[in-house]
């Protein structure tokens, strides 16, 4: 059903002030201006210079291992009995997630701008790893800021951020969450202007940050509208993100957006369920306000104040969303849904069992999403699910949850 | 224009003819508890702050450092909303027509209230002035226009990023004074140079004639008094909110002695910046 006012294409934007309908712009401190506007100008410059994209095509192919695969997967499909399932096998990628294709173009830019020190924030642990990755490959110091409480719960990740030479900085403040780890990244900015990038791993923040993660996370989409043309001589029915900030969805759908018959669907963190107040579900349950650089949907009180996010998922415990989902929402375009802890644990173990893949606790929650839905759909339905991360790192977190000792 | 327009620049305009520069006291709204901060507001006029500079509490405060955060959340536990700043405002203008406040913070709590209905109440109240960290010029549509129409100044921030392009673009819109964060950072970080912020200063005469408010690290009487020897006007916030924060017990509650002690901390930065331009001529 298409929306009386839909624009002619849903892939133009954002305008040139960063924004998507009423969502993104550029909400930062003064300090901070110079230094987006000239991230801004690099990545324009970038995207117009040939080698850049050379560079880019190279370490894409032999370091992070792309193209993914698209898989069919064939059991999944049998035990739900209704879609045709496919999976972008995004988890394949050198260091784990999609996390990396992002880290990929940034560092590159980095490097033209001639910086020589890396911040990121990060929550699992995923994007922290994928920096951390780059910049060692391009010899650049590295600190990546992490709540105090996702360091607890993600040891893993954290030294492996160590064994590839770089800082991992607690953050204490607030609820020592991703939210508190952005804060602390911008302040830690703001102080280090000049020789400092930092890269931010979701399609969220000041603009250009959403419009360029977005760019280096399209990949996902380009590859899998070709692979899937490839497979079943036409495009699929839908498409199957989670969404955290959102960056694996936005690179899987961008590319489809114009495509009218192909429906998508984003999966946000219900947690607890959203009527206990605990969940992660920016659109589903949040409203729009200004935070980290941009207007989007938020977890807030009444008096406008951030709230707390939960998730059984580091990487979808965040309490905003990138805003071009906000206005992909808005817009009717892109359907916005919520699945529990509960939920993603199951639809976890199915893929285990039944595909022998360990997904991560991130694209679980899609892959509820299909559980609940794949059923009473008719066998001709093709989806395909961004399985954008294993699940090595959250087999404690499982363990736990399902009352085993390891 | 409404009765609240222009106490800002009777400061100012005052405080030129007594040849010296403003002291700016930043305090958060709230901080420890709704009360208390009440209690601080109303005595800092007499400790010697010419101008008020009043924290809305954040939950997520990007550009402050620990000191600014953590009496955020003092004052945000203690139950501290939007409205119970303007509240604030309120009350302390019922015996201070003349001392000017200026509000700061950020963008959502605001946007959350929303803009029409905050800037109605806020002229209301009697604020003065805003400066909202989080707007740049690039979003003056949002709030800085419609503040600007209501009557209400809108103070931007200049940092040491700011280069002679961006100058332009900062200076336009901006009104009330020009508040020169001296140290590229976060609230409460390292005091930028003496020397360095002169340069700035000029820099900044040449394109304006707004006063000219340094901040950002500013800590003694004596870094005050050395500030207030070449700017309009010296704010210290981080340095105040730590006396609060060295007394708070855990009910979240000071005594009135500490009260007492915080306003004679203002009262030592104001006698600072009293004495600069004294000290700076001998």
């Amino acid at each position: 059903m298409n929306k009386p006012d839909r624009p002619n294409s849903y892939r133009t934007l954002p305008d040139e002030a960063g924004h998507f309908g009423i969502f993104g712009g550029r909400y930062v401190a003064e300090t901070l201006m110079p230094l987006i506007l000239d991230l801004e100008q690099a990545y324009e410059a970038a995207k117009a210079d040939p080698s850049f994209k050379s560079q880019m095509d190279d370490l894409m192919a032999n370091y992070v291992g792309r193209p993914s695969p698209l898989y069919f997967a064939e059991r999944l499909t049998a035990h739900y009995g209704g879609a045709k399932i496919y999976f972008k096998r995004d988890e394949l990628n050198h260091t784990g997630a999609h996390k990396i294709n992002n880290c990929i173009g940034q560092i590159l830019l980095a490097q033209r701008m001639g910086k020589s020190r890396i911040i990121a924030e990060t929550g699992a642990g995923q994007h922290g790893v994928a920096t951390a990755t780059v910049a060692a490959r391009f010899g650049l110091e590295c600190k990546v800021f992490m709540g105090a409480t996702d360091i607890e719960r993600q040891q893993p990740n954290v030294f492996r951020m160590n064994l590839l030479g770089a800082e991992v900085i607690p953050v204490n403040s607030g609820s020592s969450t991703l939210k508190d780890a952005m804060n602390e990244a911008l302040r830690d900015w703001v102080t280090n202007v000049e020789d400092t990038y930092y890269l931010i791993g979701t399609a969220a923040g000041p603009h250009p940050y959403p419009a360029m993660v977005r760019d280096f996370q399209s990949v996902i989409g380009q590859e899998a509208r070709e692979q899937i043309l490839k497979a079943e001589g036409r495009l699929p029915d839908s498409l199957v993100a989670c969404i955290g900030g959102g960056s694996n969805a936005i690179g899987l759908f961008h590319p489809f957006l114009d495509d009218v018959d192909v429906s998508m669907v984003g999966v946000e963190a219900a947690g607890h369920g959203i009527d206990s107040g605990e969940h992660a579900a920016s659109i589903s349950a949040g409203s729009p306000g200004v935070l980290h650089g941009n207007r989007t949907y938020l977890l807030q009180d009444d008096d406008g104040q951030i709230k707390d996010a939960h998730s059984i998922s580091a990487g979808l415990d965040y309490p905003g969303i990138g805003p071009e989902h906000s206005w992909l929402s808005e817009s009717g375009r892109v359907d916005y849904v919520a699945v529990t802890d509960d939920e993603a644990l199951a639809a976890f173990q199915d893929c285990c069992r039944l595909e022998g893949i360990i997904p991560a606790l991130e694209p679980s929650h899609a892959l509820a999403h299909v559980a609940r839905t794949a059923p009473d759909l008719s066998n001709d339905h093709i989806m395909v699910v961004n399985l954008c991360g294993r699940g090595d790192k959250d087999i404690f977190t499982v363990a736990d949850a399902l009352g085993v000792t390891i | 224009m409404t009765e609240a327009a222009g106490r800002i620049e009777r400061c100012f305009d005052a405080l030129r003819a007594q040849d010296r520069a403003a002291f700016v006291a930043f305090i958060t709204a709230g901080d420890p508890n709704p009360e208390q901060s009440q209690q601080v507001l109303n005595g800092l006029p007499a400790a010697g702050a010419d101008i008020i500079e009043l924290g809305m509490p954040f939950s997520d405060p990007m550009a402050d450092g620990p000191s600014i955060q953590a009496s955020s959340q003092r004052a945000l536990k203690a139950g501290q909303t939007l409205r119970g700043t303007l509240d604030m405002v309120k009350a302390f203008r019922e015996n201070d027509a003349e001392t000017p406040i200026v509000l700061m913070g950020y963008y959502n709590p605001i946007y959350h209230y929303g803009v029409d209905r905050f800037l109605t109440e806020a002229v209301d109240a009697g604020v003065d002035g805003l400066i909202i960290v989080d707007l740049p010029p690039e979003e003056d549509a949002e709030l800085c226009e419609p503040a600007i129409a209501a009557g209400i100044r809108f103070i931007r921030l200049l940092t040491p990023t700011t280069d002679d392009a961006r100058l332009d673009t900062v200076l336009q819109n901006t009104s009330g004074f020009l508040y020169y964060v001296s140290v590229a950072g976060i609230t409460g970080a390292a005091m930028g140079a003496q020397q360095a912020i002169e340069t700035a200063r000029q820099r900044i005469a040449e394109k304006s004639a707004l006063p000219v408010v340094v901040g950002f690290g500013i800590k003694t009487p004596d870094h005050a008094a050395s500030v207030g020897q070449v700017a309009d006007g010296v704010v210290v916030g981080s340095a105040i909110v730590d006396q609060i924060a060295g007394a708070v017990d855990e009910s979240g509650a000071i005594t009135d002695a500490d009260i007492g002690h915080v306003l004679g901390f203002v009262g030592s930065l104001a006698d600072g910046v009293r004495s600069a331009r004294q000290r700076g001529a001998a």
